[in-house]
């Protein structure tokens, strides 16, 4: 047991020509934070998107819990095109969809809200009970889960009433402020009973005050869910204030990684977001 | 208004619906048109709102609902004629290689299942695609199904291009109503479970639904299947109603009649299709008629009247309600006993402020 | 399996006998033929698909009002006056049918679209009905195209011969057209990029109204080409054309127009292979197999761009 519960070995990512991830690893501990962080379009979405099945990275591997949970190495046209290194390492191709890798216990929140947006706050943290539910078409249809049913619904209202949002529970999601729209969005995360969350911009779109909020809450989550907790942000006050770790990246390739002091103050790290100037 | 309540009443008003139809059946000639209406009303509606559960709920835009309902008419035909009278129907095919009959329950429900396997075997690659690959996709594959069923070599099974006919059909209104009712009543109780909420998800946001953890494959196919079921069990009252049935009926302009049904009554209302399902009927096939008959006001000859005018009204009307009320009737909100309760309280309410 | 040597062509060339090649040339020429009216419709579907990303079910059915206008005019005006009067009152039909159905619902979801033009398909298959009274109208045959050659053993009207010709003319025209002129730039930035190309100032309205211009022209084309090869028109002569001619436009890779040509060609030539095989039932199956196939194995089509969604 090495303590980690997710590692990334040499993700790299390519769109056509393009190199979104180059040779990225990462381990990320349990009960940490860690944040991920980089200028636009640094390619820190992509590797979340390769770590929950959302893309088929080009090569890597990634361990959740050590055991291997993703795994493909260049092949079809991309064999001829590919750019990255480690071409040869992997040989075996594990793909799991978006859905199992849920399931395994990766939770995730989406950049740009991704709430079911017709549908009710409740209805919304239902959801994500349906997956492990003990039952099937017709015993759900005709209700004779009902025990399942009524243990998915009291499930789901703790939640809320923990995030203090059971008087939100009638009101269609998308109808809801931006800020609650976030929370809803993290709520519905934890729903799914998760042992990894990881969260994709929390605090964007956010004022001082709301981001401090989010930190509070970010911590406490981590604490009463027994969570690990793996974010890109850019706020720096957010991600200076709560990560354990901080892991830079910049046009794809990791630069450094550390505490978040280190990361302060290293050289590399000021040039990506800053730039060099040419003259330098 | 509690939900028990809100219940009994629902049930209770449909049985007096019920009632009322039956009683119209028992009044009224029985040639006379709104009986017509009724009957096919029910089918349709029981096919508007089997769509609805997939382009409505699940959000698949799918056009090969008269695919499986030819599916479903043919299965439930092939299985029930009499033993008795196969010789002659089939008669270019020696009597056909179905020598048994079952009851018409079990032929229904046969229907409903083959539609169903159908669409789990074409769902396999179809469900893949995106919007109007989907579409196209599906409205292909009803086309398919159409060659296939009037091909001389299935001759012995199909009857070729020639019709199936002498297979029970029904003879009281009472019929259709019920196994639409049954059916519909299992879409609805399907749509308010824990399944139904993962269809809707899916619908709103496939990436969320899938990162909730629900399988979209399987999810999906459900969703189709389960349409294709109960497509399949309103093609097989359809084949009731007509008495006979021909490949080459099932058209893809009936598809779009039924997609039209469904935007009318409102993508996502199931009782929105249900209303629209009765209003299509009714207006073509009874209220508009008067515009297909030439027509003098004393010696005055009302101008464009004759055949065909009411169908080019008719089309007039839905392009309206396509173009400026896209909701439809109902919307996405159903119609219920306690959403009316709701509505005269809130207006009741407010009048007595206002006091 | 009497058509073998046919799919071997270049190897066995000289093992072909004569008799077959009179046997099976008819269906070739005549899979060229269609297969290039196909082509013609096609091209209208692709270029509407290509900037609005709406299959427009109503495609086929202004390519049969064009058959009858073809029919109605034919009977009151001298050739020369109703081959431009059908072009005109079918662009003009085209340009309406945008105007009125369409454009109302440039923000509204895709679904929306796609209902209005299966609604506007059934408008023009029912007005079709009530102006012909439910009966079947003689199309009219149209001297030079309409008179029969003979080519080497085969027999056959001149418009088979016209047909592809002209299709490929008409295609490399409208290419010139696309990559060349100002309207053909403005084109090509809003397949590419909807919302960017409205904020750079093109006018949006006035390109989509183009592209419908000359879907609805080179239906109408295609629809005096097509119905010459057959006796008559009904309101629902449209829609099967029109289906094939969207699965060529699918086949060659959606928003491509050499694609949809070439889409069409094969699925002409296949299509009429398999009546000659006396298969002529799973004719029109064949066709949507065929595009339920690609689709499953290569969506993009033959010449078809990638498009990745962005989570």
């Amino acid at each position: 047991m090495s303590g980690n519960i997710l590692r990334a070995e040499n993700i790299t990512m390519q769109f056509g020509g393009v190199m979104a991830v180059d040779n990225l690893s990462l381990e990320v501990n349990e009960g940490e934070i860690v944040a991920l962080i980089g200028p636009n379009g640094a390619g820190k979405t992509t590797a979340f998107n390769c770590i929950t099945g959302v893309y088929e990275p080009t090569n890597g591997c990634v361990y959740f819990c050590d055991e291997l949970m993703l795994e493909s190495y260049p092949h079809g046209k991309m064999k001829r095109i590919y750019q990255g290194s480690n071409a040869a390492k992997y040989t075996k191709r594990v793909t799991l969809s978006p859905d199992k890798i849920t399931k395994l216990g990766i939770a995730r929140t989406f950049q740009n809200i991704r709430l079911f947006s017709s549908m009710t706050v409740f209805e919304n943290v239902l959801i994500a009970k349906h997956m492990r539910a003990k039952q099937n078409l017709l015993t759900a249809a005709f209700r004779l889960n009902y025990a399942e049913e009524n243990r998915m619904r009291r499930e789901a209202m703790e939640l809320l009433e923990m995030q203090n949002m059971a008087h939100l529970k009638n009101e269609i999601a998308g109808s809801l402020p931006y800020g609650i729209q976030r929370r809803l969005e993290i709520a519905r995360a934890l729903a799914t009973d998760p042992k990894l969350l990881l969260l994709d911009e929390p605090a964007a779109g956010m004022n001082p005050q709301e981001t401090q909020e989010l930190t509070d809450f970010i911590r406490q989550i981590r604490d009463d869910y027994h969570l690990t907790i793996f974010m890109i942000e850019h706020h720096m006050d957010l991600v200076m204030q709560i990560s354990d770790r901080i892991y830079v990246l910049d046009f794809g390739k990791l630069i450094t990684h550390g505490t978040p002091e280190a990361v302060q103050n290293d050289q590399r790290v000021i040039d990506a977001y800053l730039g060099v100037s040419e003259d330098a | 208004m509690s939900k028990k309540a809100n219940g009994i009443i629902s049930a209770l008003l449909l049985l007096a619906l019920f009632g009322l139809v039956l009683m119209l059946e028992r009044t009224l000639p029985p040639t006379h048109i709104a009986l017509t209406v009724l009957k096919k009303g029910c089918i349709y509606a029981l096919v508007a709102v089997s769509m609805n559960l997939l382009n409505g709920f699940t959000g698949l835009f799918s056009l090969g609902q008269a695919g499986f309902m030819l599916i479903g008419a043919y299965t439930y035909g092939i299985l029930t004629i009499p033993v008795a009278d196969r010789a002659s129907v089939y008669q270019y095919f020696d009597g056909g290689i179905v020598q048994f009959s079952v009851p018409v329950i079990v032929g229904l429900i046969a229907a409903g299942i083959t539609a169903a396997f159908f669409a789990w075997l074409i769902g396999l690659p179809v469900l893949r695609l995106k919007s109007d690959y989907l579409a196209i996709a599906t409205l292909g594959f009803a086309e398919i199904i159409r060659a296939f069923f009037q091909w001389d070599k299935l001759g012995r099974l199909t009857n070729g291009s020639n019709l199936l006919r002498k297979f029970p059909t029904f003879n009281s209104i009472a019929f259709p109503f019920l196994v639409t009712v049954v059916c519909i009543g299992i879409m609805v109780l399907i749509i308010n479970s824990s399944y139904g909420r993962a269809f809707r998800a899916i619908r709103d946001d496939e990436i969320a639904a899938e990162a909730m953890g629900i399988n979209l494959a399987k999810h999906k196919r459900m969703a189709f299947c389960i349409s294709s079921f109960f497509a399949g069990v309103g093609g097989a009252l359809l084949a009731m109603y007509q008495t006979s049935i021909q490949a080459a009926t099932f058209r893809s302009s009936m598809t779009y009649e039924i997609l039209l049904i469904v935007v009318i009554g409102g993508i996502g209302s199931v009782t929105g299709s249900c209303i629209a399902a009765f209003l299509f009927i009714a207006s073509s096939e009874w209220w508009l008629r008067f515009l297909d008959t030439e027509m003098y006001i004393g010696s005055f000859k009302v101008p464009l009247l004759r055949t065909g005018f009411r169908k080019v009204v008719f089309s007039v009307i839905v392009m309206a309600v396509v173009l400026f009320a896209r909701r439809g009737i109902m919307g996405d909100r159903e119609f219920s006993v306690a959403g009316i309760y709701n509505f005269f309280k809130k207006k009741f309410g407010r009048k007595e402020a206002a006091k | 399996m009497v058509l073998q040597p046919f799919f071997c062509k270049g190897r066995f060339k000289r093992e072909v006998p004569m008799d077959f090649i009179s046997k099976n040339l008819p269906y070739l020429l005549a899979g060229i033929s269609v297969g290039g009216q196909y082509a013609l419709i096609a091209i209208g579907y692709t270029m509407v698909y290509g900037i609005l990303r709406l299959i427009n079910f109503a495609h086929g059915d202004i390519f049969m009002v064009a058959a009858l206008v073809m029919v109605y005019a034919s009977a009151s005006f001298p050739l020369y006056v109703t081959i431009p009067l059908v072009l005109v009152s079918t662009v003009l039909i085209g340009f309406i049918v945008e105007r009125v159905a369409y454009k109302p619902l440039r923000d509204a979801p895709r679904m929306s679209i796609m209902i209005s033009a299966i609604g506007v398909s059934y408008l023009l298959q029912n007005l079709a009905l009530y102006i012909t009274g439910g009966l079947a109208q003689i199309y009219p045959s149209i001297p030079l195209i309409s008179n029969s050659v003979s080519i080497g053993p085969a027999t056959t009207k001149v418009v088979t011969i016209v047909t592809p010709v002209l299709t490929v003319l008409l295609v490399i025209l409208l290419m010139w057209l696309i990559n060349h002129t100002k309207i053909g730039m403005a084109m090509r930035a809003v397949a590419d990029d909807f919302e960017t190309s409205r904020l750079m100032g093109i006018k949006i309205n006035s390109v989509i109204s183009m592209t419908f211009i000359i879907g609805s022209f080179l239906a109408a084309v295609g629809s005096l080409l097509y119905f010459t090869n057959y006796a008559s028109v009904v309101p629902t002569s449209g829609a099967m054309p029109g289906l094939k001619a969207f699965v060529a436009a699918v086949f060659g890779g959606i928003g491509s127009i050499p694609g949809a040509m070439i889409g069409a060609f094969i699925i002409g030539i296949c299509e009429n292979i398999i009546k000659g095989l006396g298969w002529t039932t799973f004719s029109d199956a064949f066709t949507f197999a065929l595009l339920i196939v690609i689709l499953v194995v290569k969506p993009t089509g033959l010449f078809g761009e990638r498009a990745t969604d962005k989570v």
